[in-house]
């Protein structure tokens, strides 16, 4: 969300709500109403053309440290009552819960950002579709072993507020959109697949021919892959992969995990958890960030945390709620799923600060190892509480200092704990990804690679 | 929900730029859930959503809109939006009077969710939380929930398909954390069905909370998972997902038609072990998957995917069945109505085989036993897959001996499927899961005997 100038109807609606607030009753109303649009192109066509449009109500009511939530997809002034009337309800089932209040100003300043593109706003429909079917055609002229599965332009836009009885008066909006291409290429063997993607704040911004070289480049190199011996082996994390892992170390720092007894990480504030050349900040006031944001899904600034500075585990991420329990301050990062959603705490925008050396001066000082370009199963293999930590993966091997034969159809395995000890080097290279986690690649020694026997 | 001479009337709205096919999907869906955690409520929280999506499909093009807004001045511009999107056709407008409405069977509830008080609720997950933490004294954590979803759903399409239905479906889970000289473990078992509330008698959540405490309380001695490949064992009702992920999206016709499946033109051949006969059933009475009709109105049914390990059908919905002149298949689900409806699974399941589940271990020399399967996913067009164990062993001379730490398992649909080598007699449907495609998530069930596979590349760190 970007802070800006307020929206008087929604407001009007918010206050409606919060008004009716008796004794020592805290009530908070989040409002979100916003469009997207998805294109899809197969073969020059559109596939399917979806032209979206939402809004909704969360409303949290909290009294005698009982919480009860209730949501509508509407913003019908009617309906909202009854959602208020609903969370009230829902109080009294609750428990008292003694650190359970809302969110209050906290003096922290908002990063000003420019977080809205009019260019977006106003690009035309047809121009949209134009755009996805340039990037098939263009995917597809690079290299005649690619077929293009779908190719997708989506774009979404909305405002939000948040208006509390603690003091919390706070409006933004955003709107943000994404080109990708989903690619196939054949051989005797079997069919591989990549993608490609190009952000930006508006499609002016695209780097369409790098997103069609990506998609081509990924399926293309995979042609042939054998799956690799099982071996204890150094691995380089494509940034994409690194993103990934970055999304899950993040999510053992949330401090709802660290106050609830769910974090690897809850007693190791000030140690050493990590290789000290692996520096972690979250950090959504990066305006490079696709996540980036001026606000938390409380209404509080956004704001710059180290989390890893030179391995050392400098703290957690905090909503209120988790910091006011863990004895803290928040770090205004209360994340929340839409309307439907009740705030928690969680990473918003996450980078690694860069080491100096590009991915192929890596791989050119590593003897035996594999470049890992894809995973899947992060949500069935890796278990954040215990640490274990197994996913499938897509890769080139890397002998003697160069990439050799790509490889498949194995795991890479190891513990959150252990692989973060383990980092030997943070590349040069910041990739900024449509997801909440930029990338750099990342060497990692020691990880069990599962492949033939 | 919707008169039926407005829904006639947005139809031909829809088509008034010519296109051949208009639907209207309205829904109106309302859910309580109460969320129990750290010794205390977690939360209680309610919802109601309810809205329409009007799709229109002019030759290879589909536009689509959707409203909140349920009057016949919201329909008609999610109508008029849709008919944009979807561009100029040549087809002529045919007005189809949607004058005789068919409704579903519903789900048969004996008992409403909404008859039972959230103060019950509360209750019940208190004594869920107490008799986990009473396992063992290593239980520092307990998370439960307790949720019911009600869903009336309308279809009408300009092929007269007219229909409506209410699903009603219950929900719980627990998870658990145990704390151990080598950190934490976790355990988690669900519950779900297309029901009412009725099921919480016939299952005791008390053994579904001791199960899931065990469980952690076991995997703090477990040992690591080997790492390479092994003859793997997957106990009856848990293992699923393997063939979800092993076969089943790697069948639904829409990755066929683009060339980007595993099976696409094998149809007739040979694409698994001669034992593996495969179903995909949305009609089985009160399973997660379950549904009188599809989200695009047509019935749902049993049928027949691979048979004695000849792949017979594929699955489908109403873009792929049109464009092969073929009936569908009753697939055509959607997570809401703002979404797109395509090509996906409801409860799929292998049928029982003749083995003696006991036989199955004890002639395992040396594997890995799988008690209970996490989720997973699926490459389909390069067919290779993954799934977690969450609750698996080592067996050694033909027993079941340490537990294991988790990792995922990794292998090439086509040829697990054949590397089946033994199927248990002993056929049970497994837990609710959810599963996501292309950012939609929907309810599905999975079953399967105890079988094993002759070899599978397990993701450990051991050597």
């Amino acid at each position: 969300m970007s802070a800006t100038e307020s929206n008087e109807e929604l407001f009007a609606l918010a206050d409606s709500l919060i008004e009716t607030a008796t004794g020592g009753e805290q009530i908070e109303v989040y409002i979100s109403r916003g469009s997207s649009t998805e294109v899809r192109v197969h073969n020059g066509e559109v596939e399917h053309f979806v032209s979206a449009m939402s809004s909704g109500i969360g409303i949290r009511v909290i009294n005698d440290g009982r919480t009860g939530s209730a949501h509508a997809g509407t913003l019908d002034a009617g309906i909202a009552s009854a959602v208020l009337a609903e969370a009230r309800e829902n109080v009294s089932f609750s428990s008292v819960d003694e650190w359970a209040a809302l969110a209050e100003p906290d003096g922290v300043d908002v990063t000003k950002q420019d977080l809205w593109s009019d260019e977006l706003e106003r690009y035309p429909t047809s121009d949209k579709v134009e755009l996805a079917q340039r990037l098939e055609r263009m995917t597809l002229d690079l290299d005649c072993r690619i077929r293009v599965d779908d190719t997708n332009f989506v774009d979404g836009g909305g405002e939000g507020l948040v208006v509390t009885t603690t003091g919390i008066r706070r409006y933004g909006r955003s709107n943000s959109c994404y080109l990708s291409v989903s690619t196939l290429a054949d051989d005797t063997d079997g069919t591989r697949t990549g993608f490609g993607f190009a952000v930006g704040a508006h499609p002016g911004e695209f780097d369409v021919e790098r997103a069609a070289r990506e998609g081509v480049d990924r399926a293309t190199r995979l042609l042939g892959a054998i799956k690799p011996t099982s071996r204890s082996t150094t691995v380089v994390l494509d940034p994409f992969v690194t993103a990934q892992l970055l999304g899950i170390i993040g999510s053992t720092l949330s401090g709802d995990a660290v106050v609830r007894g769910r974090s690897l990480f809850a007693d190791r504030v000030g140690e050493s958890i990590a290789a000290s050349t692996f520096t972690l900040v979250d950090d959504p006031t990066d305006p490079r960030a696709y996540t980036a944001t001026d606000l938390d899904g409380e209404g509080l600034a956004a704001r710059r945390n180290v989390l890893i500075d030179e391995g050392e585990l400098r703290g957690f991420v905090h909503s209120s709620y988790s910091a006011r329990r863990g004895g803290a301050a928040t770090t205004g990062n209360a994340i929340r799923g839409g309307y439907a959603g009740s705030p928690s705490a969680g990473c918003l925008a996450l980078q690694l600060v860069p080491g100096e050396r590009a991915q192929s001066d890596l791989i050119a000082s590593i003897d035996d190892g594999v470049l890992i370009e894809g995973v899947s199963g992060l949500h069935s293999g890796v278990n954040t509480v215990s640490g274990d930590f197994s996913v499938g993966a897509t890769g080139m091997s890397i002998r003697h200092g160069a990439l050799a034969e790509p490889v498949r159809e194995f795991t890479i395995a190891s513990t959150i704990q252990r692989l973060l000890n383990d980092i030997v080097e943070v590349g040069g290279d910041l990739e900024w990804l449509p997801m909440r986690a930029s990338g750099s690649s990342l060497v990692i020694r020691d990880v069990m690679v599962s492949g033939s026997s | 929900m919707i008169d039926s001479d407005v829904l006639d009337r947005v139809l031909n709205e829809a088509r008034c730029h010519g296109a051949g096919f208009a639907e209207v999907y309205a829904e109106d869906r309302r859910n309580t859930g109460v969320a129990y955690d750290d010794g205390r409520v977690d939360g209680v929280s309610s919802g109601r959503d309810r809205g329409a999506g009007v799709r229109v499909i002019n030759g290879v093009t589909t536009g689509y809109a959707h409203t909140s807004d349920l009057s016949e001045r919201g329909l008609l511009a999610a109508a008029r939006a849709a008919a944009d999107a979807a561009g100029s056709g040549t087809a002529g407008v045919v007005t189809v009077a949607l004058d005789r409405c068919t409704p579903g069977g519903g789900t048969r509830v004996e008992v409403d969710p909404n008859s039972v008080s959230k103060a019950r609720r509360v209750e019940m997950l208190t004594e869920v939380d107490e008799i986990a933490r009473s396992v063992n004294g290593a239980v520092t954590q307990v998370s439960a929930g307790l949720s019911d979803s009600y869903r009336s759903v309308l279809v009408a399409n300009s092929d007269g398909v007219f229909v409506t239905d209410e699903v009603t479906r219950v929900l719980f889970r627990v998870s658990v954390v145990a704390d151990g000289d080598l950190g934490m473990q976790t355990g988690a078992e669900s519950l779900g069905f297309t029901g009412g509330w009725e099921v919480f008698d016939r299952y005791a959540l008390t053994d579904l909370a001791t199960e899931a405490a065990e469980q952690a309380v076991r995997k703090l001695r477990a040992r690591p998972a080997p790492s390479g490949q092994l003859p793997v064992v997957i106990a009856q009702g848990t293992g699923g997902v393997l063939f979800h992920e092993a076969c089943g999206h790697g069948l639904e016709a829409d990755h066929i038609a683009k060339g980007a499946s595993v099976y696409a033109g094998r149809m007739g051949e040979l694409v698994a072990s001669p034992l593996v006969t495969l179903v995909d059933d949305g009609t089985i009475d009160g399973e997660w998957g379950t549904r009188s009709f599809d989200d695009e109105g047509q019935a749902t049914r049993r049928n027949v995917l691979i048979e004695n390990g000849v792949l017979v059908d594929y699955m489908w919905d109403h873009i792929r069945a049109r464009d092969e002149q073929r009936a569908p298949s009753g697939n055509g689900r959607r997570q809401d109505y703002a979404s797109l409806p395509m090509v996906r699974m409801t409860n799929t399941f292998v049928l029982a085989g003749d083995d003696d589940p006991a036989d199955i271990i004890s002639s395992t020399e040396h594997g890995v036993y799988v008690a209970k399967l996490g989720g997973g996913s699926v490459n389909t067009a390069s067919g290779d897959f993954v799934f977690g164990m969450r609750d698996a062993y080592l067996i050694e001379n033909g027993q079941i001996t340490e537990p294991l730490r988790e990792g995922n398992l990794i292998g090439n649909g086509p040829q697990v499927l054949s590397d089946i080598d033994m199927l248990g007699n002993d056929f049970a449907m497994g837990g609710p899961g959810t599963c996501g495609k292309d950012g939609q998530g929907v309810p599905v069930g999975t079953g399967q005997p105890t079988l094993r596979v002759s070899s599978m590349t397990i993701g450990g760190t051991a050597a």
